[in-house]
């Protein structure tokens, strides 16, 4: 039996964290900043969005909501290359992939740390 | 002699063709929900441009919105919602295989935990646009 130890646990607790953010939290961000605000059903002022994105608790919000599915993006997109074929690539697939979203909660954190 | 190191011993990997997802519907369904991902992360570096936006004054984020009325943008975001719905009724069906609940000694029906992630979601989604919409 193979007990070489593996870091795949900590990144799929990752993956089922952002999957699950993703599926809760997601739709209704895409539907209001994606569809009603760029068409014009609805708008959101800067003020507003500033002053809320100014907050603490909502920068924790936008801090998990954008960094966590990335890692769930990351877990997935490693494997469809997989499936496709790239299997003599699994090593350095897996390092960009996870690597793509250490990247991504960094900036996330960048961003954040700047309102 | 040297035998040829083979990575993860005792793993069958069997050779499939690149187009193995489009010979019947449930690999296709599969293929789909892990295309999902892709949509919501490019969807949250948008989101993500958009905050980075935020400081940068009304001008610049007015600039950034005006960006996203166009036609491309908008059918990014209706196939991107598609997609989105598409992982939260899938995750949300699967929490009850997963998701084994225990009350005392009985297991709660998988059912039940599958109807009470999606009543959290409806919940959830209508705090969230309450909480987006006011004022």
């Amino acid at each position: 039996m193979l007990t070489r130890k593996t870091s795949e646990p900590f990144w799929w607790l990752l993956f089922a964290a952002g999957g699950m953010v993703a599926a809760l939290l997601v739709p209704v961000h895409l539907l209001v900043q994606g569809l009603a605000v760029p068409l014009g059903w609805t708008s959101i002022s800067h003020a507003r969005m500033l002053a809320l994105a100014a907050q603490p608790l909502v920068k924790l919000y936008l801090f998990a909501l954008i960094a966590l599915p990335l890692y769930h993006w990351a877990h997935r997109f490693r494997f469809i290359l997989e499936d496709l074929g790239l299997r003599g690539l699994r090593t350095p697939i897996a390092l960009l992939s996870y690597g793509a979203a250490v990247l991504g909660t960094v900036a996330t954190l960048w961003v954040l740390w700047r309102i | 002699m040297t035998v040829p190191r083979v990575e993860r011993p005792g793993l069958y990997y069997p050779k499939l063709p690149a187009t193995w997802w489009l010979r019947n519907a449930n690999y296709f369904r599969f293929m789909l929900r892990e295309l999902s991902s892709v949509f919501i992360a490019l969807f949250l570096v948008v989101f993500l441009i958009q905050l980075h936006r935020l400081p940068q004054g009304p001008g610049a984020y007015a600039a950034y919105l005006e960006t996203l009325r166009a036609p491309g943008w908008i059918i990014f975001h209706v196939l991107a919602l598609a997609f989105a719905l598409y992982h939260s009724v899938t995750w949300f069906n699967l929490t009850g295989v997963v998701q084994v609940v225990h009350l005392g000694e009985r297991q709660v029906p998988p059912r039940l935990v599958v109807g009470a992630s999606f009543a959290l979601w409806a919940v959830v989604s209508v705090v969230l646009l309450w909480f987006l919409l006011r004022g």
